[in-house]
Parts: structure tokens; sequence; C-alpha cells
């Protein structure tokens, strides 16, 4: 439906500009009200709020508005959630109206929407670093934990005149950078440089910045894996470059093989793409999957090779929930392979939403960038010193997720114990989810090594899929909605993160608290039940 | 191996034509001075906490409740916050799913984009619907977000103030759109002439330029000054015949010093105009909690209200803000607070009052101070701030200083004020960075360096400016002889 709909766009964009090539009067200098006509001047134009008979449309219609953005998706908050939010205003309204008392959201990797608590250090830092004039107060000694305000009186000292409502350098607090990339030196092994660092509103805002400098037209691709986060598909069609998929293999728990990267960048090639960076997720989303070390290896090899920027989005890194398994970072990788700075560009994303702290609220992120000369790095700087700078609440969390709380301070074995206590239950859950997904009749679910989701295949039953055509929907969509309608249950359809054509699938989170996965996993079953007993073949 | 992706010559090439004036190259190089143990006064930005502003006590006391709210359970809360600041921790609790970790709806918090509904019936006496309110991570954000949604190609040109602040420019050039300037006259007190915008219209539509919308900044950036309804009334009226939609910059309401033209706001106005303008000029207005005389800069916090903008391209821009999943609650809170005060009665009603009255009216008397010493200067004219936070002299180099200035490979204003850092560590931005007439250069500063250091930055800067007029007029009346 919207790839109509945006052939029927572009048709009357196209349009538009040809007939403003010839009727375009010149301006009078009368005063009166006589309306200009503009090149927007369309019989059936749909969207205009006015009553009147007006002659043009105006300005900012879904005509007339970039057409990058009526072609990105982002399935995540698409369709479904909205539905979802409708039946939950309704519920509200009147409880009895839909078979179930609640609406249960495992579309959205958002853990502290979900019950999920923050960790307190983290929070005790923030808040003391938020109204430091209490830092001064006897009162306080009695109501933060000691180290917490010593921390909060470190980061202070970094921050000129302890002004945490200032802009900072646009790269971040100089301060914070240093701890960050103390940070990534203790995880990795290997240095880091603080005026690498990009601190950003989240790691989005750093990957649509990446997408920016290294999208010049839609002749440039960017390798992305198959399924994906949609984030990327969305950045890369804002900035108009093209998408040049890698599909992941599910029959080997979502292996990447790097032959397949070799085959679709030829593919891409030979149909005069330059493709210029390659996105690999790990742990991976929606799939789950850790990458294993050798692999690895083979990826930053591919990229040197191909000239390729690798995009490292890493920030499940503290996600991982199998002991077969561990998280490398890509930096760490190339290093030990022994390729530095003039061997391969790698940028890493990190977020502070996910991991056990789980803050997304906070917006705080950032890109280690390396790889790459001078003259692009004030580029980068360039770019970010528009928006001035990212919030300094969510630096500050970045700086604390990288340099937590160590064995020995006052607060690490309550912190250790919160730590812990999440990721055991996340791991749990996970678990959980995926045995009741494997029982389900016509389902597979591959197990989730990491990451925060489960990403089921669902083989639909023919009479199924002839159904959710006759509905104008994909199957997936069309499984998605029945679901939500007859338990409140919200899931993203497949098709919003991309799979195998004919294949269909849906990512749940792992997120609902441990109390209601039971309730979560018995809906699921009764209703995949019915659904298979009314469409079987 | 050739070219590499992140080589520079493979760059983006809008991303190559970016500038940013604001951390350009005298930032840049003032932050060297600083690292090697110059004293350096930064008047770049508009970031008054940097300059000893200090925040407003009870805001930061909500929002710290709301980070750690485990302190709300302790029975000693009490002895470190006032109760009030406990209830509306409380209050902005209630209206978060999750509190501040959580995403929020893409747009923000619905109870907060109540207020900030609320707050902009009241001030300008017409009802605003909380679902056409987006907050954002800053104005600026959202100003990008707008463009983004208008320019689909350098055919697309958007009308600009010159000088204008160059988040402007350069969100254009990164879309890579086209700037149409108008000239603001600065004789006539920086204002505007509907005439010369009509002419930039039609010369932009002789290269073949659909004019798609209309920015104005109001109070004005770099310039202060603040449009009379009479002016807005033009605006909206010149929005309508030409078809264009009008962005409203009003970031720096709260900051009015003069009062002949209070703030009033671009939508009043139009409201008050009555139909058919009021309901078919579109209109996208601008705030933040970043100026005013709260200056949370740092926060990232502002919001765009939409006005007559179509139900379909509203879904478009929710959709473009859901990929970003959403602004950073903690600024939403401060928003919240910023645009639904404290009140008569309230605990920590007077508190707030006098650190927000103390501010203004500070600002009120530095804009004076800094206009008044400009004009003291040899060689240079500065119009009153009436508003924002900025003062923008002219500076009259003679034709020797512009002589030098080619000499050393810079532009004119650029040599003026890196001499200016090098001699007395007060950091500026060229007037080049804001646009400006060909010939004619200007600085901007800001008035925020606190009150009892002004009179000493002003006689520095005075010493400094008379000194380098005196030496760059001197060789040229000598040349004469």
């Amino acid at each position: 439906m919207r790839r109509f709909v945006i052939g029927r766009v572009r048709n009357l964009l196209e349009t538009s500009r040809q007939n403003h090539q010839f009727k375009r009067p010149l301006l009078s200098s009368s005063q009166s009200p006589y309306r200009f006509l503009s090149s927007t001047t369309l019989a059936d134009s749909p969207s205009s709020s006015s009553s009147s008979p007006s002659t043009m449309a105006p300005p900012v219609t879904v005509d007339t508005i970039n057409p990058k953005v009526l072609e990105c998706e982002y399935a995540v908050r698409g369709e479904i959630v909205t539905l979802a939010q409708n039946l939950q205003q309704e519920i509200q309204k009147k409880p009895d109206a839909h078979p179930f008392e609640e609406i249960l959201y495992c579309n959205i990797g958002n853990p502290q929407s979900l019950g999920q608590q923050p960790i307190t250090f983290f929070r005790e830092v923030l808040a003391l670093c938020d109204h430091p004039s209490i830092l001064d107060k006897s009162e306080t000694q009695g109501l933060f934990s000691a180290d917490s305000i010593e921390r909060a009186w470190q980061i202070l000292d970094q921050i000129p005149g302890r002004a945490t409502g200032a802009y900072s350098h646009s790269q971040g607090i100089k301060g914070l950078r240093d701890a960050i990339a103390a940070g990534i030196e203790a995880r990795d092994g290997f240095p880091a440089d603080p005026n690498d660092i990009f601190l950003t509103d989240g790691a989005s805002p750093a990957v649509h910045m990446m997408m920016q400098l290294l999208i010049r037209s839609e002749k440039d691709g960017i390798l992305c894996p198959i399924p994906q986060y949609p984030l990327y598909s969305a950045s890369i069609a804002l900035h108009g470059g093209t998408l040049v998929p890698y599909y992941l293999d599910e029959a080997t728990g979502w292996g990447l093989e790097v032959s397949e990267l070799k085959k679709q960048l030829e593919t891409a090639k030979s149909k005069g793409i330059t493709v210029r960076a390659l996105v690999v997720i790990n742990p991976g989303n929606p799939t789950g999957q850790v990458l294993a070390e050798e692999n690895q290896r083979g990826i930053v090899e591919f990229c040197k090779q191909e000239g390729l920027v690798l995009l490292a989005d890493e920030v499940y890194q503290e996600n991982v929930y199998v002991p077969e398994k561990k998280f490398h970072s890509f930096k760490k990788v190339s290093r030990s392979m022994g390729y530095g700075e003039k061997d391969i560009s790698l940028v890493s994303f990190q977020s502070v939403s996910k991991g056990y702290y789980g803050e997304c609220g906070k917006r705080g992120g950032y890109m280690e960038v390396t790889g790459f000369g001078a003259d692009v790095r004030e580029q980068i700087y360039k770019v970010a010193s528009v928006n001035l700078c990212s919030n300094i609440s969510g630096q500050i969390l970045a700086s604390l997720v990288m340099s937590p709380p160590k064995v020995g301070d006052e607060s690490y074995e309550s912190y250790s114990a919160e730590r812990d206590g999440i990721l055991s239950s996340l791991a749990r859950r996970a678990k959980t989810l995926e045995d009741a997904f494997n029982k389900l009749e016509g389902v597979t679910c591959n197990k989730a090594e990491g990451a925060m989701y489960l990403f089921p295949r669902i083989c639909l039953p023919e009479k199924a899929i002839k159904a959710a055509e006759a509905a104008k929907t994909a199957p997936d969509a069309f499984y998605c909605r029945r679901l939500l309608t007859a338990t409140g249950i919200v899931f993203v359809p497949g098709s919003g993160f991309g799979q195998v054509p004919g294949t269909w699938h849906f990512r749940c989170t792992i997120l609902p608290q441990e109390d209601k996965i039971p309730a979560i996993v018995t809906r699921l079953t009764e209703f995949h039940q019915s659904f298979m007993d009314e469409y079987r073949d | 191996m050739g070219i590499k992706a992140l080589d520079y010559e493979s760059l983006n090439e809008n991303v190559k034509k970016v500038q940013y004036a604001v951390r350009g190259e005298l930032y840049l190089r003032a932050s060297e001075l600083q690292k090697e143990g110059k004293k350096i006064i930064f008047t770049n930005v508009g970031n008054p906490h940097a300059l000893g502003q200090k925040p407003l006590t009870f805001p930061r006391q909500v929002v710290a409740l709301c980070q750690a709210p485990f302190l709300l359970d302790d029975p000693n809360v009490g002895l470190l916050f006032p109760a009030d600041a406990i209830a509306r921790a409380k209050h902005y609790l209630s209206l978060t799913s999750g509190g501040l970790g959580a995403y929020s709806d893409s747009r923000g918090i619905p109870g907060i984009r109540k207020e900030v509904a609320e707050f902009i019936e009241r001030r300008d006496g017409y009802p605003s619907d909380p679902e056409l309110i987006f907050l954002t991570d800053g104005a600026s954000k959202g100003v990008m977000q707008t463009l983004n949604c208008i320019i689909r190609g350098e055919g697309d040109g958007i009308l600009v103030p010159v000088p204008q602040y160059p988040l402007y420019s350069a969100t254009i050039s990164l879309l890579g759109g086209s700037l149409v300037p108008y000239y603001l006259e600065e004789t006539a007190n920086w204002g505007l002439d509907i005439n010369d915008l009509r002419q930039s219209v039609a010369q932009a539509r002789m290269k073949g330029i659909t004019v798609r919308a209309m920015v104005i900044i109001n109070p004005g950036n770099p310039t202060g000054q603040c449009l009379s309804e009479a002016n807005l009334r033009e605006i909206l009226t010149f929005c309508y015949r030409e078809n264009l939609v009008l962005l409203g910059d009003e970031v720096y309401q709260q900051n009015v010093y003069q009062d002949e033209r209070p703030f009033i706001s671009s939508r009043k106005v139009l409201m008050d105009m009555g139909p058919p303008i009021s309901k078919e000029v579109q209109l996208i207005s601008f705030h933040t909690v970043s100026k005013g005389y709260w200056g949370e800069c740092g926060q990232r916090g502002g919001y765009f209200e939409m006005t007559n903008i179509p139900p379909q391209t509203v879904d478009e821009i929710y959709k473009i803000a859901s990929i970003a999943l959403s602004p950073n609650v903690p600024a939403q809170i401060f928003m919240g607070l910023m645009v639904n005060p404290l009140k008569p009665g309230d605990i920590s009603y007077e508190q707030f009052v006098r650190e927000s009255q103390g501010i203004l009216q500070s600002l009120r008397r530095r804009a004076r101070i800094m206009t008044d010493g400009f004009n003291s200067c040899k060689n240079v004219v500065c119009n009153f701030t009436e508003g924002a936070m900025y003062s923008f002299p002219q500076i009259r180099l003679p034709p020797k200083a512009i002589e030098a200035a080619k000499k050393a490979g810079k532009v004119p204003d650029v040599f003026y004020c890196l001499k200016l850092l090098e001699a007395t560590g007060i950091s500026t931005v060229p007037g080049s960075g804001f646009g400006q007439k060909e010939g004619v250069f200007h600085l901007r500063t800001t008035i925020l360096p606190a009150e009892e250091d002004m009179p000493a930055i002003m006689s520095s800067f005075k010493k400094f400016n008379d000194e380098f007029m005196e030496q760059y007029e001197d060789n040229w009346s000598h040349s004469r002889m």
C-alpha cells in the first residue's frame, strides 16, 4: 500500500515541478490580497486542511514534503503499537471492553517502562549532579552513599564552573570522555583516545551522523544485516542512500558468513552501487546472536580488504546470557589482529539504554571513531557542533556505565547485586520464552544468546496467508494483530526488521517482569492453538 | 587499497559545505589558548551557566528527586527538599511510564505536552492542542526535523534573516537546500522591510527556486530586535500571499529588555488576524529551556508547536520522531516546570521569583552596559540589545586593517576578533558567521558575563579597539601625508 502511495507522490512531485517552470508570474508590489499561484496547485491534493476553495495547497502537505521522509519506516513504534495504544485507552474507559485487562508491550527494548529498576548508585550520582548545592549539606550524608557523593564531586570538578546546565564541549565533557576511554581500555586491553569519543543523545543520533557523512547519493550503499534493527534502514532512507542487505543464517543460529558479505558486495557493485560501510549489530537485534571471535576476525579482514567502514553497533555488550559466548568489541578484535589506525576505519556505538542499566529515557550514548584522518574528524566535530552538545545528564551516565563501582567501593556490593539480579533475570526470561515459542505448533525459535529479544519463525498455514492477503496485511502483521486483539500482547511483525522472503517472524522482547511471564506464555499458547485450529490446512 | 570510505575526498559534500561559526575558528583558537593557560572569557555562545549564572533552585530540586525516587521514600527527605518540590516530583513521576529511565511517547510525555498547551493558552489567549506539540532534545533538533521535512532538494529555498543564527544556514546546507537571504536593516534597529523580503523572494524564484518557508527569530539572534505587532502582521500576511510556512524561532521570548515592544507570539497575532489567514497560514513555533532566565542549555529541552499543519503531515513528522524513540525525559520535566511555574503561596514561590527577577533585571542592566560600552569605542556603532542575549556591534575597520587581514589570509572580522582574543582573552564570534552586508563588519558577543566583570571587560575591549584603530588609521593617515 505504501509503495503505491510513494509512487503516486513521486509522480505528483514530478508533475508539479514541471508545471512550476511555466506559470510563475513576477510578484506585484501592490498591496492587493491576490494570492500567488504556487507550484503545488494540484486539483486532487488531498491534504489541505482549508475549507475554502483555495487554488493552492498549503506549503507543507504530504504531497510536498521531503519524499525521503515518506519513504522511511520504523516498525518498532509503527501501526501495531498505535493500535495497542488505542485499545489501551478503550480499556481505561471501559475495563471490560476487551478479553484482557492490560496491554503487554513486548515491542520495544524499554526495560524501565516494564518495571525494571534503575541502578541505585547511578541515580544517586545523577541526582547529586543535578542539584550540587546539597553536596555541602550534612543531611546529604544521611540520604546518599559516601561513594556516590565522592563520585559526584569528582565529576563536577571536571565540569567548568561545576555548571551542569551549560553546553559542554561538542564531543562531550573532556573528563567524562577520559573516564569512558579508561573504561574501554579496561574492557579491551587496548588503549582508547578520549578525542575519538563523541557523546550523543543516545546511540541513534551517532548512527545518523555517520550515515550523513557516508551517504552522498543513492549510489552509496551500506551493507546491513537482515534481519536488522530498523534504525538503519530508516536512516539510510532519510539520507538518500541504498541499503545493501546481507542475510543472517537462521539455520545456524543467525550466523554471519563472510561469503554472504562478499556475495552481496559483488551484487551491489554490479548494480553500480559504491558500498561504503558494513553494519554489524553484536549482540544482534532482533536476532540475539553473539558473534564468535573467529567470525569477528573474518569480518574485520573483509572490511580491511574492501576498504569499508565497520559500523559496530555494540549497545547490547552487557547483555550476554550464555556461558559459551563472550562479548568482544570489534576494536579489541582488530587490535589483537595487529590492525591499527591505518588499517581499518571503525566506529563503535554504545548506549546507556540497554545492558543492565536500561536508562532509555536519559538519551545517553557515544561513538568511538578510529582509523580516519584529522580532516574527517574535523568534519564530524563540525556536524556535532551544530547541535552544540548532547544532554549533560546523559553524558554523566555514559561515563558511569563505562566506569561503574569497583570491588572495595562502598556501593559495590549493592551495585553488583542489582546488576547480577537484572542480568540473571533477563537470562531466565530469555530461556522461558524461547522454550515457550518452541513448543508452539509451526514455530521455531533460536536461542537469545544476548540482547533483549526473541525472533521466532512462524510457518503460517496457507489459509492464514490467504486471509492476510484478503485483509491487505502482511501475514506476520496479520498474526500479530490477531494476537493483540485477543490477548493484549504486542509483538512487532518480522517484516519490520526484514527476513528471507516467504518466511515470517515476529520480535518479542524478554522484558516483561518475571511474574508476568507465565501469563504471557499461557495467553500466547492459548491464542496460538486457536489460531492454528482456525487456519490449519 | 584506493580511497577508503572515510577519506575526506569521499565525504558527503553537504557535510563539507556546512559552517557553524559559533563553535568555529575563533572558539577553537580560544580553546587552544585556554589550554596554554591564558584566561579566556567565552562570549561566543548563549551559555549562561558557563559564565556564572546559577541554575534556578526549584527545578533542580524537582529533577534531582525524580532522578532518585527512592529519596521520596526516605523520612528525612524533607530536611533537604521543600514540600512543594517533593509534590512536584511525585506529579511528574506519575506522568511518566516508568520514571526517567523509560523512553516516553516519541512526541514527549502527554501530561507535559498538556502543560505546554496550557501555557500557550495563558500566554496568547487562544487554545492550543497538545497533540500538535512535540518535545525535542533542544529546539535545534526540532528545527532540523522541520527543515528535513520541508527541503526536498536544492530547488527548495528557505527565507532566512541576515544576520541569522547559523543553525539555519548549517542545517539548510546539510539538507542540500537553498538559503534565500532577507536583510535586516541595521540603521532601522535591525528592522524587517517587507519590500526587501518581496525582492528576495522574486530573485530566488527567477533562479528557479521554490521558496517554501520563512524563518523569523523573535527576539532576534544575533541582533536582539523585538518584532512589533504590526511587523508580525505584515510577515503573516506575506506568508499567506506567498504560500510560505512560517518558522517562528521564539526561544528568547523571556529575554526582553525594553518595554516598548514586549514579546508577542506569532501564533497570537495569527489568531488575532482571524480567518482566512488564521486558518490557512502554516506556522511552526519553537521554544526551549536553554534561554530565558532558565539558561538550562545542558539539559537539551525544547518543543515545537504546529499550527494549520495537515494531519497526514503531522503523522509523518511523528514517524520521524519515533525513529529517535523519545526526547530525554529529565529535560521534558524541566520544560514542564518552565511552562507551569510556581504560584504565589507556594513554599518556594518567593525564592523562585527572587532568583528569576534577579537574573532578568541583571540581563537588562548588562544589555545597557554593553551597548553603551561599545558605542563609546572608536569606529564602533552598536544597536541596543532589545532582547535575546547578544550584542552585535558594527566595527568600522579602516582600509589598512582590511588589507592586513587579506595579507594574513583572513576574513577582516575574523582577523579583528582573533587579535581581540589574543590581546584580551575575549572570545567572540565574527559577524561573517551570521551573515552581514558586503563590506560591513560585526562581531557577536553575549551579555552574559557576570555583572561585576562587565566594566573590566568593556574597558579591556575599549583599550584593544581604540589601539587597533590607532594603529591602522595612523598608517592610513600617514600614507595620506
